[in-house]
């Protein structure tokens, strides 16, 4: 269904582009020797290269590379094979070079695509247009002494992989949707954490409207360093909304650049980014031109792990998962991961309906996620392998679900220790039946007269008397032959 | 012996090898001459006590036998573009006057390692722009030349000016330079030195402050070729910190000191020639050639077609270059800082105070050919012509061994000539742009004096890391020149 | 087309390099002396020549991942005019 937004004129679509800056996972920085950790001790994971000091030349860390190559590959996206680093010049102050080394007529990445799985079990491709490296800033504090911002370098010069989409999302939720992707696609390939709190993935979301059958694009707008991914889709709503009155009131949306604000729930545009920018864009005469060879993208090629969409429909057309269960399992890696150790063995639909129906809610309930779990991947498996060989039935499976999300104990020591094993001795099963038939002539005067439905009740009332251990098929069988004949 | 600054490297070497002189000896002559000459301002920084403390050095390794090959014990100047560490380094610029850095440059490491004695810093046109040391804030270079019989200030040509005149004056027995586009080998040929700039990538540039980072190369100034040789072998070498550092060993540039050209290809490229340059250069020129001719080399015509575009098409890379390179004296990590009541404010004072006239203009022509709407028209361009003139190069010397030029188009001129006028001033570098353009290895050899009796050299020029080549034609040259003038009061 | 007083205003801004109203004429002269000379260059023939990208024919050097510097936050600032503490300082900056 369209998202529209319903104008005093008419309906109007929204046009959305995003540019995710995804830091790269690597020890050492883009360029020089320092380290990328996070939290560090101001100006401590600073060389003399990321500071700008004079002299001072970038040399290109391998596994950057290898990293936004690996990136390209899972966004199944062009790898060029030679990319230029140029130079970005504009002054600011957590910028120590005068200029962010980046990339721009030659990216390292060209187009590809990335596969939406939207809520209603339909996929979407949006286009990627191309993704590039380039160093990160320093940050700059504004708000520690009254008259003089404080500067730490300690990000400046980490590797960005900048990947830019087409305009091709059409609502906010599906550039939630995208954002999720990307994300999962990085941590699958393990080439950013895409931790948007630390600041390791960011967005800028470029935003225009236009009406309803319009084929042009009116003036985009870019809205800066949205830091998650409900404050990209509420940015959106709100610019969206804001250009439409704009154009209805016969004003013109100036292309500039806006800052979200989530606390006062507006957009507003950047005084530090209102003059026009010449960013003076030429080959960094300091390094050489990358040329990759087919080997090197090759040997990245092979090292690349099942992927969410293959991995989806492997779920699906050899597990026979359905395509809602295989999409929630499958988008993140960690989930997917729990599942698949879970499942090794096991009745994997089983395994998959625990996990979306049972785990996933009490760990919502308890607010930690699946790395946090008490139940461990190969204790949700052992659960499922009690069932299936009979040892508890599913019922009862529920009561030590329970158990081990208190205790975090196996399910095998929780059926030992509260002696839950199912009956299946077919003598005592048959001494309840005979005993519960004597107890309840009546009903059982009213099977044989055949109303066989209330045969059932019978099953119950076994059920409860072994307190739920007689296994059901046999209780059936039993009650069946007793008063049927 | 003679006068012990008077010795050239390769002199020293063996003076010290024989314990006819020390370390400690040859320093304390500089350093006299050093402070006796003030009046040339060859140095921004003096370091006499670490240069007195490395000569002592050198000498109690010299007694223990472990003497590091020829540059060990040998006074030299250093030109105040290479951060050494601990010891101020302004690249002759305002901005960067208090600045100290905690690093030392490769290329003053190398030399260190390899034993030399730094006298201190030498003066330079502010960060490497200009032709006649004219720029430095701290103050011109006087060449210790003067032309016969008048009593004017000369320029001793830039931008490595306080390294040439120290060299020249015999107040260093060499000394460091770095050429963008003509700035080891001008003021070579302008102090009747010799002036070495070796193939791009040869010298690290890491430590060294920028001007043109595609231009930029270090080299030696020195009196002999020989010992061009020498120092060139001490101070060049990979460096993995440096992305266009060329990944190659070094052959030895001193075993290929022969003045023997027999055989050789000499290629006279007929373009190398400017309206009203003085007849004394052209002159010298088929001196040069006739020299080469009788010591068995071939000599023949060549064309560089584009070489008259060569300077032009400097004049935008490397402002553009610069542009970019000097964007980070901002005055927030280091150097000057003028206060503003905005961070812009701060950068725009701290930026009109901290540069001089001839840098300003470099950075506003670069900010300009890079803008949009006009880069390609002059950056993309300029690095097309570039293109060409790198290709004109590659043809001829697919014919020739080495190519044989005037190194200026005149000889020294008087401080206060050519200020006001900055393309004449340009001009100067016009048969030295073409070899930085292409990344080729150039030497500048005195090879005569002009009517005033001021030195003038020739160039050589040869491909892509024929460094060998080239010592062996500069040697042949230098042999057949014997220059052997001195400046007044040497 | 020569450069303006307002153009020389709008690079020096891009510069960062003040330059007093008065002196915007005489370097704009300065400039447009320069930029008309260097304009010889439209002369040449260039075509479909590739524009010069290096001078050094070699491939681009990688480095390790490895961490070899930092923790010399003593140095990084040891020249810093007017620091805080660890950190560098400029004038407030509004955003």
């Amino acid at each position: 269904m369209a998202y529209l937004i319903q104008g005093e004129t008419g309906d109007w679509e929204v046009v959305i582009g995003l540019e995710v800056h995804a830091q790269a996972v690597t020890n050492a920085k883009l360029f020089s020797g320092a380290s990328t950790s996070f939290g560090g001790e101001p100006n401590s994971q600073v060389s003399l290269v990321d500071a700008a000091m004079p002299g001072m030349l970038p040399v290109l860390n391998r596994k950057c590379i290898e990293q936004a190559v690996r990136t390209g590959l899972g966004l199944r996206a062009k790898i060029n094979r030679r990319s230029i680093f140029e130079r970005k010049n504009y002054f600011y102050a957590d910028l120590p070079q005068g200029y962010q080394i980046s990339q721009y007529l030659h990216p390292i990445v060209g187009e590809g695509t990335v596969t939406l799985d939207m809520d209603d079990g339909s996929t979407r491709d949006v286009g990627i247009e191309r993704l590039h490296l380039e160093q990160d800033a320093g940050k700059s504090m504004h708000d520690q002494d009254p008259t003089r911002s404080m500067i730490d370098l300690n990000r400046a010069g980490v590797a960005l992989m900048e990947i830019v989409s087409k305009p091709d999302l059409r609502s906010p939720d599906e550039a939630g949707a995208y954002l999720r992707k990307v994300r999962s696609i990085l941590r699958y390939l393990g080439t950013c954490d895409g931790n948007m709190e630390q600041g390791s993935m960011r967005a800028d979301v470029n935003v225009s409207v236009r009406k309803k059958g319009e084929s042009g694009l009116r003036t985009r707008v870019e809205v800066k360093n949205v830091n998650s991914v409900r404050f990209v889709m509420q940015a959106i709503e709100i610019e969206a909304e804001r250009q439409v009155e704009v154009w209805e009131q016969g004003g013109e949306v100036r292309q500039e650049t806006r800052l979200y604000d989530p606390n006062l729930g507006e957009t507003r545009p950047m005084r530090s980014k209102e003059f026009a920018h010449d960013y003076r864009y030429f080959p960094d005469p300091d390094l050489l031109p990358l040329d990759l060879d087919e080997d090197f993208i090759a040997g990245i090629e092979a090292s690349l792990p099942e992927l969410p969409d293959t991995k989806k429909k492997r779920l699906i057309e050899d597990l026979g998962l359905s395509a809602y269960d295989a999409g929630v399992i499958v988008a993140d890696r960690e989930t997917a991961d729990y599942f698949e150790t879970a499942a090794a063995g096991r009745d994997a639909k089983q395994v998959a309906n625990w996990l979306t129906s049972n785990l996933f809610g009490a760990l919502n309930k308890r607010a930690v996620g699946i790395p946090e779990s008490p139940v461990t991947a190969e204790n949700l498996g052992a659960l499922v392998g009690l069932i299936e060989d009979g040892t508890i039935s599913g019922k009862l499976a529920k009561d030590v679900f329970e158990v081990m999300l208190e205790t975090g104990k196996a399910p095998a020591v929780i059926v030992d220790e509260k002696g839950l094993q199912q009956i299946t001795d077919t003598g005592a099963i048959e001494a309840i039946v005979d005993k519960v038939i004597a107890d309840n002539p009546g009903q059982a005067d009213d099977v044989r007269g055949g109303n066989e439905k209330a045969i059932g009740w019978f099953v119950g009332q076994v059920m409860k008397a072994s307190q739920g251990k007689a296994n059901p098929g046999q209780v059936n069988a039993l009650l069946k032959q007793k008063l049927l004949g | 012996m003679s006068d012990l600054r008077d010795l050239s490297i390769a002199d020293a070497a063996e003076a010290l090898g024989k314990g006819e002189t020390s370390s400690v000896e040859l320093t304390n002559a500089c350093i006299a001459a050093i402070e006796a000459n003030r009046v040339l301002n060859a140095f921004i920084t003096e370091t006499p006590d670490l240069a007195r403390a490395r000569a002592k050095e050198s000498d109690a390794r010299r007694a223990k036998g472990d003497a590091k090959g020829p540059m060990d014990g040998v006074p030299i100047a250093m030109k105040d573009l290479f951060c050494t560490e601990g010891v101020r380094t302004t690249a002759g610029s305002h901005i960067l006057e208090n600045f100290v850095p905690t690093y030392e440059s490769t290329v003053s490491a190398n030399l260190r390692d390899h034993g030399a004695v730094m006298l201190g810093k030498a003066n330079m046109d502010e960060l490497a722009m200009g032709s006649s040391n004219i720029t430095s804030y701290y103050g011109p270079v006087k060449s210790p030349w003067t032309r016969l019989g008048a009593n004017v200030d000369l320029v001793p040509g830039g931008s490595s000016g306080g390294s040439a005149a120290a060299v020249s004056g015999r107040l260093a027995i060499a000394a460091t330079g770095t050429d963008t586009g003509g700035s080891i080998r001008q003021p070579a040929s302008f102090t009747g030195i010799v002036g070495m700039k070796p193939t791009y990538g040869r010298c690290s540039r890491w430590g060294t402050v920028a001007f043109a980072s595609s231009l930029d190369q270090a080299g030696p100034l020195t009196r002999t070729v020989e010992d061009a040789a020498i120092m060139l072998q001490a101070m060049a070498g990979h460096d993995p910190k440096d992305s266009t550092s060329l990944p190659f060993d070094l052959p030895d540039f001193r075993a290929a000191c022969v003045p023997n050209v027999k055989g050789m290809k000499i290629g006279i490229p007929k373009e190398y020639t400017l309206d009203g340059m003085p007849a004394a250069i052209k002159t010298l020129w088929e001196q040069g050639v006739e020299w080469l001719h009788d010591m068995g080399a071939e000599t023949r015509d060549v064309t560089l077609p584009h070489t008259k575009y060569a300077l032009p098409t400097y004049y935008i890379v490397a402002p553009a270059e610069a542009s970019s390179n000097l964007a980070r004296y901002d005055g927030v990590r280091y150097g000057l800082r003028v206060e503003g009541d905005s961070l812009d404010e701060m950068y725009e004072l701290t930026r009109a105070a901290g540069f001089g006239a001839e840098v300003q203009r470099r950075v506003l022509i670069g900010a300009y050919v890079l803008s949009a709407g006009y880069y390609d028209a002059y950056y993309v361009k300029a690095q097309k012509v570039r293109s060409l003139i790198f290709k004109d190069f590659s043809d001829a010397f697919e014919d020739v061994d080495v190519l044989l030029t005037p190194t200026a188009p005149s000889a020294a001129f008087a401080l206060g000539e050519k200020m006001d006028d900055p393309i004449a001033m340009y001009l100067n570098d016009v048969f030295t742009v073409p070899a930085s353009l292409a990344g080729l290895p150039a030497i500048s050899v005195p090879a005569g004096l002009d009517g005033d009796g001021l030195p003038l050299g020739l160039q050589l020029i040869a491909g892509v890391c024929q460094e060998q080549k080239l010592f062996r034609a500069a040697s042949a040259l230098e042999a057949a020149a014997s220059f052997s003038a001195k400046p007044g009061g040497v | 087309m020569p450069l303006s007083k307002d153009d020389v205003q709008k690079i020096a801004f891009l510069a960062r390099i003040r330059v007093p109203e008065e002196r915007l004429d005489a370097i704009a002269g300065e400039l447009n002396g320069i930029i008309g000379w260097v304009e010889q260059l439209a002369e040449v023939e260039t075509g479909d020549v590739e524009p010069m990208t290096s001078v050094v024919a070699m491939p681009a050097p990688l480095r390790d991942d490895v961490v070899t510097d930092g923790a010399i936050a003593d140095k990084v600032t040891a020249n810093a005019p007017d620091p805080i503490g660890p950190f560098y300082a400029v004038p407030k900056v509004v955003e």
